[in-house]
């Protein structure tokens, strides 16, 4: 490796773990508050990077500027995918944490995250065991679907695509702003720095969270 | 280190932030973004040390094993992220060495069985997805791939059936 891929890697690494702790990412409790709908940051900022991100594509792909029509898409195995996909989204709800987001986790200080972390190296050497089982094989090489992208399998224009994609945004940001209202809302930073839930209060109804934070300021003043 | 807590980036300011640093990355590799690759290099060096002769006949790990599995654009890019986050939790004054306990209804070594068994899922579904989140759900996604469409949603809605019997924890 040349010290050029180095330094994209590393540049680009650390621009993806600074973003991704600024979202508060870092947090188990805000990771997982996605899948119980309470806090829809997750879905949001994936969503809408997606988008931003698929835009940009597209664009650079208008003229192959910086050669974006060989940006690389990796084929699809579908049991692999939907078998992977069920196992990350089950460690999720369990462990508290994605790969990428325990790593951020671990960043900001959280030893669950390294336990995730090492939970993942021993996962791989799991798979790594049973990598020549019938099943396994079936899974990784089985059921290629023929086109890469959705555009392809479909028949549509690229653009049709993002434009639904921001349609289910706009319903994602409406439908989650109504859920997130009912329960006790998002965590802010000093919920998830602090260790608490978003609007704890004491029996009068107080919201403890905030006139702690209040009080915290006035001592800094 | 500050004690002032920074707030958090509004959704949509990281959201637009992150998929810039994703595009960044297309545009100067000509992929996108990852993270469980790099787990299955560290896997493949520490498989290395302790049963070098096992890890070259695997299957599996016997590519990565030619050479130093550590030598991989993967594998910087994660330490990148770890210094990343470092940086951004310590300049916001968010940065505590804790075992996060989520809502504290659980004890220390429940919270790390749960957060290793997790991780164990994680690190062999990733292998049979080719990647996780970052590599096939927001990545591929982005480049309206069929592979990180078919990811996220069964992904989320595997999530939020799982959360239900995760309750007493988060």
């Amino acid at each position: 490796m040349d010290y050029g891929t180095a330094g994209t890697a590393l540049a680009t690494g650390l621009l993806f773990g600074f973003v991704l702790e600024q979202a508060g990412f870092g947090s188990p409790c805000k990771l997982t508050a996605q899948f119980r709908l309470t806090d829809w940051s997750v879905f949001k900022v994936m969503f809408s990077a997606i988008i931003v991100a698929a835009i940009g594509i597209l664009l650079l792909q208008v003229n192959n500027t910086f050669g974006a029509q060989g940006f690389y898409v990796a084929e699809m195995y579908l049991w692999g995918t939907v078998l992977g996909a069920v196992l990350i989204g089950a460690g999720f709800a369990i462990g508290g944490y994605c790969p990428g987001t325990s790593v951020v986790g671990f960043g900001s200080g959280r030893i669950d995250g390294l336990v995730f972390m090492l939970g993942m190296v021993i996962g791989v050497w799991a798979f790594a065991g049973v990598y020549d089982s019938d099943f396994i094989q079936a899974a990784v090489t089985g059921a290629q679907v023929s086109a890469r992208t959705v555009p392809e399998l479909l028949g549509v224009s690229p653009w049709l695509v993002v434009a639904a994609m921001l349609l289910v945004l706009a319903g994602g940001f409406f439908a989650g702003r109504a859920l997130e209202q009912r329960s006790h809302g998002v965590y802010t930073a000093e919920d998830i720095t602090e260790g608490r839930d978003p609007g704890e209060s004491d029996e009068l109804g107080r919201d403890l969270g905030r006139e702690a934070s209040a009080a915290r300021r006035t001592d800094a003043d | 280190m500050s004690c002032q807590v920074r707030p958090l980036w509004p959704p949509f300011v990281a959201g637009i932030v992150l998929g810039l640093v994703v595009l960044l990355t297309f545009v100067l590799v000509g992929n996108g973004m990852g993270s469980s690759g790099a787990f299955a290099r560290v896997a493949t060096e520490v498989g290395l040390q302790v049963a070098p002769e096992a890890t070259r006949e695997n299957a599996y790990l016997g590519g990565m094993a030619q050479g130093n599995p550590l030598a991989a654009w993967i594998v910087v890019a994660a330490i990148g992220t770890l210094v990343g986050a470092i940086l951004a939790a310590v300049s916001s004054g968010r940065f505590r060495v804790k075992v996060d306990r989520g809502s504290g209804r659980i004890g220390v070594a429940p919270r790390l069985l749960l957060a290793l068994g997790g991780g164990l899922l994680a690190g062999f579904g990733s292998r049979l997805a080719a990647g996780c989140t970052s590599g096939v759900g927001l990545s591929n996604t982005a480049m309206l791939g069929v592979a990180g469409f078919v990811f996220l949603i069964v992904f989320f809605v595997v999530g939020i059936l799982v959360s239900l019997l995760m309750r007493r924890v988060w």
